[in-house]
This record gives C-alpha cells, structure tokens and sequence, in this order.
C-alpha cells in the first residue's frame, strides 16, 4: 500500500503493508533512525514520536494512523520547549548508551510544550514509560527541571 | 570479565603501554587518503585545521569510554577539548589490544584502568612532535614554546597543532615521552568536562549498528529453540511466506534454529514468528525453576569443589565450638542483560571476507568464532564499531553468538548480499547467556563477644567459564573463579572460612552480567555480615571496620570507603538504614540505603554512595556510573528474574521483566574518595553493594530478611 505522510513537515509517500507500525515505516523506508526499536510493545518509550504534537509509541501505531498527520521525529525537533531540554540534556550529561534518549527527549519535550513548569508527579505520570537500562533517571529529572527553569528565564 | 589485577601487574602493564606506542609508531606518519589528517600514533590523528582524533581502542556501551580515554589525550597534548574528538578504532590486536588481556576488547571494568598509561603516552608523545617542529619552523627553543588550549606559543609566535602537523611527522618520536604530574593536570579530574557523547545522543544523529542500511541489505531474523539445547528437525515456511516483504527461510547449519530473511525489519519480525518448527529436546533443558532450585540445594549439600581458604572440617570444627551460630541460605534468579538496543549486526561483503557493522565489544573474540565460522582468517573480518545500545556484559559472548548467526546468515545466501541480523526483546529476553541463577548456604560461628570463630560458605551456580573458550584461562582446579568471586577473595578478615563450590550443569547459556560473580556474592556477603551484626549487636559499619587490617593496603583503601560513606551520609549507630560495601574490579564502592517501608509498600528514597577508584579522571562519569550502576542493580534486585517451566522461559518482554522506572530511581549522592592512586574501573562496582545495601535498609525498617531474589518474593511491592 501506499502511505502519504507528513514528517517533520515534510510530505514522503511510502510503500508499506497494511498494519505496520510507524516504527518501521520510520526506520527502515524513510531511515529517520533517530526513533529506535527497543520492546515492539509500546512497554519502554524508545521509539516515541509527537503524533500532532502528543507523544505517541510508535512501535504499536499502525502506518495507516499516521496519515494526514503531523509527525515529529527527533531529527525534525525544532522550536523553544525543544531546544532548552536538548541543552539541558547536555548541560547535565544524562545519557550513557544513549539509545533510548531519543524517546525520552521525545517524551520531555511533550510534557515541557503543555506543561511548562511539572510537578515531580506530572514528571513521573509523563515519564515512567520510557525505560532506560542505564538508569539515568535522576538526571533526566534534574534536565527536564533545567529545561523548565530555562523557559521561564 | 573478571580479572584479577594487583598493583605490580599495574606497573608492569604501564611499562609495556609506553613500549608498545614506541613500537606502534610510524614515525614517517601516514597520510590518510582523502583526508588531510596526519597520523601522529595509532592514538592520536591531528588535521591541518588543528583538529585532533583519538581513535578509541574500547567500545562504548555508555560507561563514558570515549571520553575518558580522549581526555587522558588531550590532558598530554595540551589539546582544546572542543577540538578533539572520538572515534572507534578497527579491529587490530596489534595495536588496539586491552593490555591486561593481550586481545581486543572491552570488560571487566578494565577499559580507563589499562589505557591510562598508553593514552597518556600517547598524548604526550604527538605533543613532543609537534613542539619540536614549530621549534625549527620558528627557529626557536622547543623549551621556550608553551602549549595551551591547541595552541603554541613562543614569545609573539602563535599557531594552532595543525600548522605544524606536516613537519611533525618527518620527525622520530620521542622514546619516552614526558608525562605530566598530577598538579599539572587540567582535564584529569575536572568535574564539569562534557561527554564527547552527549550532542550526537541528543540529537537522533549517533549511529548504532541497529541504524545502519547498506545498499542491497536484507533483513533477517533467528527462530531459535523454546529450550536451550533443542535441535531443529524440520520446519515450514508456509504462513511466513505469506507475509509482505518476505524472502526466504533457511536452516542454520548448525539446526539451532531458521534463519528468515526479508525486506525490511517488520517483515523479518513477522514472517519469523509464522514459522512453524519441531525441535528434538532430548538434549535440552526441560526441568522448571522449581527443580532447577532443588538441584542447587542437593550440590550445596555436597560440594565438589575447595575455592579457598581453609578446608570445610576445619570450618566445621571452629562452628562447632562456637557459643552461637547462625545458617542463611540464598537463592538468586537467573538474570538477561536486557541492554535497551536489541542484540543486532550488519555483515556485508569485502574484497578479501566481510566486514561487520557492529556495536562490538570483542573484535578479538568476533574475529575468532566468525572465522571459524567462515573459513576465514582473523584479518580478513574487519570490524566497523558503533556505539553500543548498552550491554551490561551481553555483547562480550566468546562464542559471540550474534555474529555467528549473522555469519551463517550470510554465508546461506551467498556470502554476497548485506545481511542485518536483527533480535526481537523477546529474542533478547529468552536468549540465554543469562546471569546464572546462585544458591549461597552459610554456617557462621560466632563466640561470647560477637566474634566470628569460623564460617562454612557454600555457592553453587553454573559456570560461566566451563565448556567455553575461556576455560583454560579461567578455571583453576575446577573453581570458576567467577563464581565465588567476592566470597572467596572477601577483604575481610574472617577467621576458620571454608568456601565450597558446586557447578549446576544445563544447556542454558550463561555470561558475565555486569560486575559477573559479584552480582550474588556482594548480596550473600554483606546481607550476612549485617545479620552478624544483628545478632551480635554491633553497628553493622563499626563491625566491618573492625573485620579489617589497616596494614594491608586492600583492606586500608576497604576501610576509607566505609567511613566515607559513614560520614558522607551522616550514618549514626542505631539508624534504621542499610549498608553494604564490596570490593569488585579494583575498585572500593561502599552504600548507605534510606528505603521507606509501609507493610508490604517499599520505595527506596536515597542512595549514599562513596567509591575509591584510584584517581578520578571524569569524575563526572564516576559520578554517572555509580547512579546508573546502582539503578541496573535495583531493577534486577527489586523485580527482575527469568524463570523455566519445562524448560521454556516464562517471561517474553519488559511488561514481564520490568525494567526500572523513573518513578522507581531513587536519589543518588556520590562521593569520590580523593587517591592519587592508578585509576581503576568504575562501569561495574557500583553495582554489587546496592543489593545487599537495600535489602539491609528492608531489614532495619521491617524486620525481615531478603533470602530470596527478587525482593517481590518476599511479598514486597515496590512503589
């Protein structure tokens, strides 16, 4: 089948069959390999995407879902909210393997553009699916504070 | 991987780092084609724009590699740390060996702690270069020239590394290149350097072998055994083959499984999981955990073999005459690695072999079991190392297991066409090469003054080493010294200590899982010293300080880390917290746990850290690899476990071996113990004290002892 859609503002046609997960659609035809695979289950967070700006799992996201909306990978972040939590991840040094830093900035970035100064609590609810085995998590909580002190300065 | 290092093997290891750069030098240089870069060492490259590369001899799997060794370059060279960059080197024993090992690869905590020296060297040497040939392009002194930030500088005279890089490389290096001094140390020990890392990783942009697409690449995916050791008879590739974008199903040579291989990674996963299979099972493993756990008491009821110290009578003899004793068994799960980028390669065609896209922890080891493999020589297989999605021990498999399959993959179609190997999380979560399940059982003496008179430690779990290409190297006397690596080698001083070992034998594979032995014995150890403490009613830190001999050097440096973190965390007698230490990898971590505890309601609010690695190159990424090692630790200890039923693992994916979750990491406070001694590992020591530390902090708030892992077991939740 033929798939219209728009990434990072951009218009691709894709080939794809009926039923495959925007993941793959991603990663392997349009090879955006920001976005990666870690679970296939929607259980960690690592391929996580803004489906018209909300966060969404894109390993459990059917191809023929996305079309007709606004898809953002990490290659097409743009704006305030994204460029104060990719510097605050750098200030602070959060990643380690890095693989799934991606969907956690994904994730941050969703949380920070509709809340922009989150409680503790609205940092868990928005942040407990994505996993990191490298257990960077206390400073993943201390970045998305720094990104939210540097968009109210 | 756990080897053994003292001090004087240290020095000897340093000696042959400076030979092996004087050797490894073509002092002419090379200029690499196409690039304006000049080759200083197999170290060090610096381009006309003054750019410099340090080509990384160990992977990166997130320990900080890429900017440790980097730093421990530019500290030498004087180098700016905005100009300088990573890059992973090819897989070449001769000059990118581990040097505690003499082949190539990454583990044991190993990678700052036999680079220290070389990197140094290295550094110091291209530095040499360059300052002798602006002394004759200037026509000055080399001693009156000052390197700063990449610059030289002689009185009005300035430039950059690049203007002098062509020169540099007409001349012989230096035999000995001056180091500096510690004083004179600028990176070394700064606490606010940058990861090289930390741009490319936030921005979609690093490469992992999983995000490699080569021109003509096939996908291709494994149905593997449901039990370990099962042999493929038959199978039908009827339902794959309707699957869109599949291409083709064939048997592994070996028939440990069929290799499905299709147009993109969905259709791979899709068409796999279609196949339908028989297995013949008469040589695999088909008992339950429950049986498997039985099999570990019976073995610990008779050991096979002596690991140490004194002879079990002799053990028995002092608990016998003992006023009291006390008996402890522990039974911990088998464990997956679970790194977050699934377990993949890329292997493609070269004029002369293949070459392979890999996050590859162990050229050495990949070399060897693809070339056997595929009839090919070592250096016939190059290796392209990427970043690794993190590997916790996983991706260091003598038999590298994952390259094999993609050997045979590739070699099924024709040795022609690129083949991606790509596993599944369920792939990765019923894989095998597991931590091996371990069963501790302990009788310990104890005289009127609460004093340990002997101790009887039995371990029972399944050898890594045994059956494998590591054997010869890692067995002694029928002792996997990684199995009773903690116990038997513990720093303190227990007198009339048998330790025992028995081998539980099974076709499931097991690995080092990071900090290997450690991961069970830490947690036997130090939840036995605190019960001594408990029943003797010492304070479990001045008990141990008092276990130790400030005379030897190990158990001095053992004491400093107890009281750091004594002091650090405001520890008084009587408090309601837990604590552990361990010694692992040369490096002394020790861990005061504050846990809250509601009933059965646990949550661990803060973990106290204080670690003594020897000098301190990125304390930063010390800092990063304590929280994270602790993290690893808490997942596993808190809920992780791979169980068997008839031989068929019971968990498939995270939602049923959870991983950690932010909502679960406590807070983490470091501190570094100040040494000027050589730097040892930071990647694994954390991880085996904050078991036991946790499980002690349970104990002092609730009562009850954690005998078994994970800590669900014992009914508690952790929320």
């Amino acid at each position: 089948m033929q798939y219209e859609l728009n990434i990072n503002g951009r218009r691709r046609s894709v080939e794809a069959e009926p039923g495959t997960p925007l993941l793959w659609v991603i990663r392997d035809a349009l090879n955006l390999t920001g976005t990666k695979f870690g679970c296939g289950v929607a259980s960690c967070g690592a391929c996580t995407v803004h489906h018209n700006g909300t966060p969404i799992r894109s390993c459990s996201f059917p191809v023929e879902a996305a079309a007709g909306n606004e898809i953002t990978t990490i290659e097409g972040l743009d704006g305030r909210v994204a460029g104060a939590v990719q510097q605050a991840w750098r200030e602070n040094d959060v990643v380690q393997c890095g693989y799934c830093q991606s969907g956690q900035i994904m994730s941050a970035v969703g949380l920070l553009s509709r809340n922009p100064s989150p409680s503790d609590d609205d940092i868990d609810n928005a942040m407990a699916g994505n996993a990191c085995r490298c257990a960077t998590y206390v400073r993943i909580r201390d970045a998305i504070k720094l990104a939210a002190e540097k968009l109210e300065a | 991987m756990a080897m053994q290092l003292t001090r004087r093997d240290f020095l000897k290891s340093a000696a042959a780092a400076g030979a092996a750069l004087v050797i490894g030098i073509d002092a002419r240089g090379v200029l690499a084609a196409g690039h304006a870069e000049t080759v200083l060492n197999p170290f060090v490259r610096i381009d006309k724009n003054g750019f410099v590369t340090v080509i990384v001899k160990h992977f990166e799997m997130g320990q900080g590699t890429t900017t440790g060794l980097t730093t421990l370059v530019a500290e030498e060279l004087d180098a700016d740390w905005r100009t300088v960059r990573a890059e992973f080197a090819p897989a070449d024993v001769d000059k990118y060996k581990n040097l505690f090992w003499g082949s190539q690869g990454t583990g044991g905590s190993t990678a700052m702690a036999n680079s220290f020296m070389q990197y140094r060297a290295a550094g110091a040497a291209a530095r040499d270069m360059l300052l002798r040939a602006a002394a004759a392009d200037w026509g000055v002194d080399a001693a009156d020239i000052v390197v700063a930030n990449g610059i030289l500088t002689a009185g009005p005279r300035r430039g950059h590394f690049g203007l002098f890089v062509e020169r540099a490389m007409t001349l012989a290096p230096s035999q000995e290149p001056k180091l500096k001094t510690p004083q004179q140390f600028k990176l070394i020990g700064k606490v606010d350097l940058p990861r090289k890392d930390n741009h490319d990783k936030t921005d979609g942009s690093a490469m992992f072998a999983m995000d490699v697409q080569l021109p003509g690449m096939v996908y291709a995916a494994i149905k593997r055994s449901p039990r370990f050791g099962g042999v493929l008879e038959s199978f039908d590739a009827a339902a794959a083959k309707k699957v869109g974008g599949y291409i083709d199903a064939k048997a592994l040579p070996n028939n440990a499984g069929v290799v499905v291989y299709a147009k993109n990674t969905w259709a791979a996963f899709k068409a796999r999981d279609a196949i339908e299979a028989e297995w013949d099972f008469a040589k695999a493993e088909s008992r339950s955990s429950d049986e498997m756990l039985a099999r570990h008491r019976e073995l610990a009821d008779d050991p096979e073999f002596d690991a140490g110290h004194v002879g079990r009578a002799t053990a028995q003899a002092a608990i016998d005459g003992a006023a009291r004793m006390l008996e402890a068994e522990f039974v911990l799960p088998f464990l997956a690695h679970a790194p977050m980028e699934p377990l993949n390669c890329v292997i493609e065609p070269t004029a002369n072999g293949v070459r392979f896209h890999d996050g590859c922890q162990s050229p050495s080891f990949v070399q060897g079991a693809v070339g056997r493999a595929l009839q090919l020589k070592p250096e016939q297989i190059e290796i392209k190392t990427l970043y690794a999605g993190g590997s916790f021990g996983r991706r260091a498999t003598p038999t590298s297991d994952y390259q094999v399959e993609a050997a045979h993959a590739f070699a099924l179609l024709g040795r022609k066409t690129p083949v991606k190997l790509v596993w599944s999380r369920e792939d990765d979560i019923r894989g095998g090469y597991y931590r091996a399940m371990a069963l501790h059982r302990a009788k310990i003496g104890l005289d009127a003054g609460g004093r340990v008179t002997g101790w009887d430690h039995r371990i029972v779990t399944r050898s890594i080493a045994k059956g494998g290409p590591m054997e010869n190297f890692m067995v002694k006397e029928g002792v996997d010294h990684t199995s009773v690596e903690g116990v038997e080698d513990t720093l303190y001083r227990v007198p009339n200590m048998a330790v025992s070992l028995s081998d539980f034998r099974s076709p499931i594979t097991t690995l080092w899982w990071r900090s290997v032995g450690h991961t069970h014995t830490a947690f036997a150890m130090e939840s036995l010293l605190d019960m001594v403490a408990v029943e003797t009613g010492q304070d479990p830190i001045a008990m141990r300080l008092g276990l130790l001999d400030r005379n030897d050097d190990k158990q001095r440096r053992m004491a400093g880390v107890i009281e750091a973190a004594r002091d650090f965390s405001g520890w008084q007698n009587g408090d309601k917290r837990g604590f552990a230490a361990h010694f692992s990898f040369n490096t002394w971590v020790a861990v005061v746990a504050d846990v809250s505890v509601d009933g059965k309601r646990v949550h661990v609010d803060k973990l106290h850290m204080a670690v003594d690695c020897g000098v301190a190159v990125n304390p930063d990424v010390i800092r990063a690899q304590m929280e994270g090692g602790a993290g690893y630790a808490l997942s596993a200890v808190l809920r992780n476990e791979i169980t068997f039923k008839n031989g068929e693992v019971e968990q498939s994916n995270f939602p049923d071996y959870q991983p950690l979750r932010l909502t679960d990491m406590p807070e983490v406070a470091v501190t570094i113990v100040t040494s000027n001694e050589a730097p040892s590992g930071v990647g694994e020591p954390g991880v085996p004290p904050t078991g036991p530390a946790v499980a002690n902090a349970i104990f002092a708030k609730s009562g009850r002892r954690i005998r078994e892992l994970p800590m669900t077991k014992s009914g508690f939740e952790f929320v």
